[in-house]
Order: C-alpha cells, then sequence, then structure tokens
C-alpha cells in the first residue's frame, strides 16, 4: 500500500528522503526482507509524518519491529529539542509504560520438568489476567497517589520484592517529575481495581529456560546461564495509563490550532514542551509509567510466590533474581551528543527500548562493564531474545533498539488463520504449554501473526545498536 | 443495511460504518464498538429492548463533525472501562457537526452474560473520516485493542 521510495543506505538500513514539510529524513532498520513487508501497510507513511513535528532531531527514525500503529508507527523513535521541540501522546502511546521484566532462577529444566502444568496453572489462578481483570492490591485514593509519584519504589516499600530490584529497574522504577494532580478523575479510578493485573492482548507472563549464549561476558553480568529457568513478564499502566493518553490526546486535539503546528494526522496531536501543557502531559505520564513499574514489581512478586508454593521450596533455593526492567512505551528526557554538543532531548520510543551501553552513568553498577539488558520478547512459539546496549546506539538511534517481533498479520487475518486450528495444541506439540483466557486471544497471537524475531533481532545485531548476548525457549505462557 | 464492517490493520482494528443519516451513523458507531468488545444484542429501536436497565444522556462537543465522533465514542468507551455499563441501545436526540445529546440505555456488566471478545483501549483519531454520500454517511476509524 506504501508508495514512498526508499533509498537503501547499508544492509541494515533505509533512508526515507526529506520531501514536502519533512523537516528531516527518515531512517528505518530492515533487512531486505523486512523492507519487502514495508510495502504492505502504512507505517512508512507513519516514519514520515512524524518527520514533520517541530523541534525534531536528526531522524524519524524505526526499529526493525516496525509496524502499522496509530499516528507514530510501533517500533518509532523521535527526539525532539527542548528548545522548540514537542512532547506527543501519541508518541508514547496509550499503555504508557508498557514493558518487560525478566527474572532469573536458580533452577534448571530438570527441577520442574513434570511439575510444569501445576506451576502454570498456579500462575495463572494467582495472576490476575484478562480483560476488566481486578488486582491483587486494592488503593485508597492516598495510597494510589504514592504509587503514581513512587512507582516501583511504594511496591518494595509495602512488601512487594526487595530494594535492590530498584537497581535493575530503569530509572530505579520510579520516574521524576510526576504529579497526580495532572491526572484526571476517570484516569484515577480506572487505576484504583488494576495494581497488580497482567492485562489481555499481547501482554503476558512466560516461563522460558536459556537456550543459547551469544556473548558470555554480557550473559555472566547478567546472571544468565544455558538450561537455567528464567521468567518474562510483559504488561503496563492497564486502564489508568490509556486514559491519561487519551485525556491528553483529547485535550491537545481541542487545544492544536492555538500552537500554529500543522499536522499530517490528528493523531500526532502534541505540543511544546515548553508549554504549560506539554509539561502537565509530561507529568501526568511519569505518574502512568511509575504505576506500571509498581504493577510490574507486584507481578513479580505473586510470581516469586507462586513458584515457591507450588514447587515446594524456599525463596534461597528458587534464587529468583530481577535481571532488568525496561519500558518500551515512553517519552523521557535525556542527553545525546548532537553535532559534538550534548544536548536534553525529550526521546519518544513507542514500541522501541532503551539500549544504553557499557559505562553510561544510567547503566546499574552491576552491569557498568558492559551495558544495560534489552530484552525483547517474541511470539508465543519463538521465545525471547536478550540483547546488550552498544555505544552506537548512542550514535545512531538516541539509545535505543527494537522492542519485539512485529506484528505482520492483522487481528482478524489472524483469528481467520487459525480458525479450526488449536493454537494451544500446535504451541504444545512445540513444548510450549499455553493458558489464555480466550481462543480468540489465542489466535489473534498465534505465532504466524508476528515476524520472524531471528530476522528483526539479527537486524539490530548486525547494525550495532545492540548485540545478541541470549536466546530464550518459552516453556509455559500465560495471557489474558 | 450492515451497520459496520471491519477493514484490516497490523496492528489495530479498523472499522467502517454507514448509516443512512448522521444520526443513524452515530448509532451504528455506539452498537459497533459494544459488538466488537463483548457478546452483547445491541437493539435497533426501543421496543425491542424492553425497559429495563437505566437510561444516561449524554451531551458531546467537538471541534467538527471528526472530533464530535470520537470524543462520542470515546463517552461510550469510558462507560464500559471506567464505570462498568453496557450500552444496548442509542438514541441520538440532537446531532449537529459540533455538538450531539443521546440517549443512551444502559445494563450494568455482567461477566456471565456478556462474554468478552476484545479489549478496545481506545478510539483513535488515526484515519479517521466522516463523511456524507448522496444516500448516507460513512465513517472509517481505527480502535486500539
Amino acid at each position: 500500500m506504501s508508495e514512498i521510495k526508499l533509498e537503501k543506505l547499508d544492509d541494515n538500513r533505509w533512508l526515507l528522503p526529506q520531501t514536502g514539510s519533512m523537516r528531516v529524513p527518515g531512517i528505518i532498520y530492515a533487512n531486505d526482507k523486512i523492507h519487502d513487508l514495508l510495502q504492505h501497510d502504512e507505517s512508512t507513511k507513519q516514519v514520515a509524518n512524524v518527520a514533520h513535528l517541530p523541534g525534531i532531531v536528526n531522524f524519524s527514525l524505526a526499529m526493525p519491529d516496525i509496524h502499522w500503529g496509530y499516528g507514530f508507527p510501533i517500533g518509532g523513535v523521535a527526539a525532539f529539542d527542548m528548545d522548540g521541540g514537542i512532547v506527543s501522546p501519541g508518541g508514547v502511546g496509550y499503555d504508557i509504560n508498557c514493558g518487560c521484566r525478566l527474572m532469573t532462577t536458580g533452577l534448571a529444566l530438570d527441577d520442574i520438568r513434570g511439575k510444569i502444568k501445576d506451576l502454570t496453572v498456579a500462575l495463572y489462578q494467582r495472576i490476575p489476567t484478562g480483560v476488566g481483570s481486578t488486582g491483587y492490591v486494592k488503593l485508597s485514593g492516598k495510597d494510589q497517589k504514592k504509587v503514581l509519584e513512587e512507582g516501583a519504589k511504594w511496591a518494595v516499600r509495602n512488601g512487594f520484592g526487595s530494594l535492590q530490584d530498584l537497581e535493575t529497574t530503569e530509572d530505579g522504577g520510579c520516574l521524576s517529575g510526576a504529579d497526580p494532580e495532572q491526572v484526571s478523575a476517570r484516569a484515577l479510578e480506572r487505576g484504583k481495581q488494576q495494581l497488580g493485573t497482567l492485562g489481555s492482548g499481547n501482554h503476558f507472563l512466560e516461563i522460558e529456560v536459556v537456550q543459547d549464549i551469544f556473548d558470555e561476558k554480557a550473559a555472566g553480568a547478567f546472571g544468565l546461564s544455558k538450561g537455567q529457568i528464567v521468567v518474562m513478564i510483559h504488561t503496563g499502566s492497564r486502564g489508568l495509563g490509556y486514559q491519561i493518553c487519551d485525556d491528553y490526546l483529547a485535550l491537545m486535539v481541542k487545544h492544536q490550532s492555538e500552537t500554529g503546528i500543522a499536522l499530517p494526522d490528528r493523531q500526532l496531536a502534541c505540543n511544546y514542551l515548553a508549554s504549560q501543557r506539554g509539561k502537565n502531559y509530561l507529568a501526568a505520564m511519569a505518574c502512568g509509567a511509575n504505576y506500571a513499574w509498581a504493577n510490574r514489581q507486584i507481578l513479580m512478586h505473586l510470581t516469586q510466590e507462586v513458584f515457591e508454593k507450588s514447587l515446594s521450596i524456599a525463596p534461597r533455593e528458587l534464587g529468583m533474581r530481577l535481571v532488568y526492567d525496561v519500558c518500551h512505551n515512553i517519552a523521557k528526557i535525556e542527553s545525546f551528543k548532537i553535532n559534538g554538543v550534548e544536548k536534553k532531548l525529550c526521546v519518544h520510543r513507542k514500541g522501541a527500548t532503551r539500549a544504553y551501553p557499557a559505562g553510561h552513568e544510567a547503566v546499574p553498577a552491576r552491569y557498568k562493564s558492559v551495558g544495560q539488558p534489552v530484552l525483547i520478547p517474541g511470539d508465543m512459539g519463538a521465545g525471547s531474545y536478550i540483547l546488550v546496549g552498544q555505544e552506537k546506539a548512542m550514535q545512531e538511534t538516541f539509545g535505543s533498539a527494537c522492542h519485539g517481533a512485529g506484528r505482520v498479520m492483522s487481528r482478524t487475518q489472524a483469528i481467520k488463520t487459525s480458525r479450526g486450528r488449536s493454537i494451544s495444541r500446535e504451541l504444545a506439540d512445540q513444548g510450549v504449554l499455553v493458558m489464555a483466557g480466550s481462543k480468540g486471544t489465542l489466535g489473534e497471537e498465534m505465532p504466524e501473526a508476528y515476524k520472524n524475531l531471528n530476522d528483526v533481532v539479527q537486524v539490530v545485531h548486525d547494525a550495532g545498536i545492540a548485540k545478541k548476548v541470549a536466546r530464550l525457549k518459552s516453556i509455559a505462557c500465560i495471557k489474558g | 443495511m450492515l451497520s459496520y464492517t471491519l477493514f484490516d490493520h497490523t496492528a489495530d482494528i479498523g472499522v467502517e460504518i454507514l448509516g443512512r443519516t448522521k444520526k443513524e451513523l452515530f448509532a451504528h458507531a455506539a452498537h459497533a464498538l459494544f459488538d466488537i468488545m463483548i457478546q452483547t444484542t445491541f437493539h435497533k429501536n426501543r421496543k425491542s429492548r424492553g425497559g429495563k436497565g437505566r437510561q444516561l444522556i449524554k451531551m458531546v462537543d467537538g471541534a467538527d463533525v471528526e472530533d464530535l465522533f470520537i470524543n462520542f465514542l470515546r463517552e461510550l468507551l469510558y462507560l464500559f472501562n471506567g464505570k462498568r455499563w453496557v450500552v444496548d441501545h442509542c438514541e441520538m436526540i440532537e446531532c449537529s457537526n459540533t455538538r450531539l445529546i443521546a440517549t443512551l440505555w444502559v445494563e450494568p456488566y455482567n461477566k456471565k452474560k456478556h462474554s468478552m471478545k476484545t479489549e478496545i483501549k481506545a478510539v483513535t483519531y488515526s484515519g479517521l473520516s466522516v463523511k456524507k454520500f448522496k444516500s448516507g454517511w460513512m465513517a472509517r476509524l481505527i480502535f486500539d485493542v
């Protein structure tokens, strides 16, 4: 469907030339195979649309998991100058701080063989999944404001996990500048019941085994070893985040004409970073981000309890440890060298993961010598990859890499394709036990609906923005 | 006339809605939203619905007809996501390009009665169009799921 012609820069990058009112060109990270898939949807046009926004620096970027979103493409990265640049709620997305968390255990596959089904059932019973599921934690209005201000710190203070977990959570699990006063009553109401829930759609909790190690040094630093059982959690800020995005999007659309910014798509509604409305959005968005970190922290704690109880083992024997927690839907003020000068920029990552290199001050002390872990979940059958951030990401992608495989098939197409098939049985044949709230979810999320994860990760690896550390194979998965 | 059809979108759900009049277009959009989300019976007329449940009067504003359309669906989505109401009949009392007044018949969400089909996170402006044709009105929009 896309008529935009891209110019091949090298094996992993394509240039989207600057035309019309675009303020900068675009760069899409893709190999030939992924490039060909771009022809079938509107995602390339969305990369071009983002390039129209004021204050955009260098390029409108897209990672190899790029696919058609709304406003920004999924897999999009764009940085805006604090002076004259904008912030866009649609550039973060509805699920503010949707992200991943990886935990290692002291267990090997043999330790849980024969117990996987019981363990998965226990996880499914304990962890609220599905649409409108209500959480384990019921919040008073006062407590909820603390969650929005403190994020994962609140969860740890209230007995969910340990202080150590905060060291290996992006931004310590708390984005500064959060102001609950900027969050609407509607968003607060939706958030009250949903802390400690997984949600639906592509959100999941997966038990995985470390299948391959590509980088011994980084794997050692991350505490990963071949044959080890690990757990990946993928979820975000639930209804609270969706409502914050929607409220500010409506507000910005309403006042867009006052900004004088012409938009190629209303979903890109934005305001200047220096404006009060822009600042209020960032303060509300930080609340959404903090809620998501508290959510994943609580889910990790529940997971640990289920493992201990279901396997009848002590915490020390289980040895569950947080490797890292990253967000992949966010706008953050970060520093980068632009033409040799250090500048503060507002980096929008919509379906993209931060990928900071060794030595960066934001990388936890224990990973300083290797770089930040980058967690890349794949489809239910493919498992996941763990990568490590590289210096080249600082030079080319505002310290960012991909966030997943990226959809290639629409949900309706996937449901049609899966009709008459048992996706859970097909996955079971591949050694993956899946428990989901509905057959529809399994159909929508079937492995063929996604790009080949190996291709996506290889592009990021070969482009040098993040390097492969380990590959994980799924064993069991719970979904909404 | 089929009130709505789905079109393919990689990550989300694209919907095309038809109506003989603008009021009907908006009522059909309300039907589409709830029909995609949950297993329910959306009544096209008040008689078939009967008198049970509650009635809500909603007034919605928008900068233009497209914005009004999105804001209307936003309100309906909030009724479900925030208040756990299921809208099963909708009558438009007034509908200009920038303001509407609608009566909504609602009943509380009941897990056993209304099994979930798809969670809709939001109603987006992406690729949005609301247009009048000779024979009626058509809207295209994308739901974030």
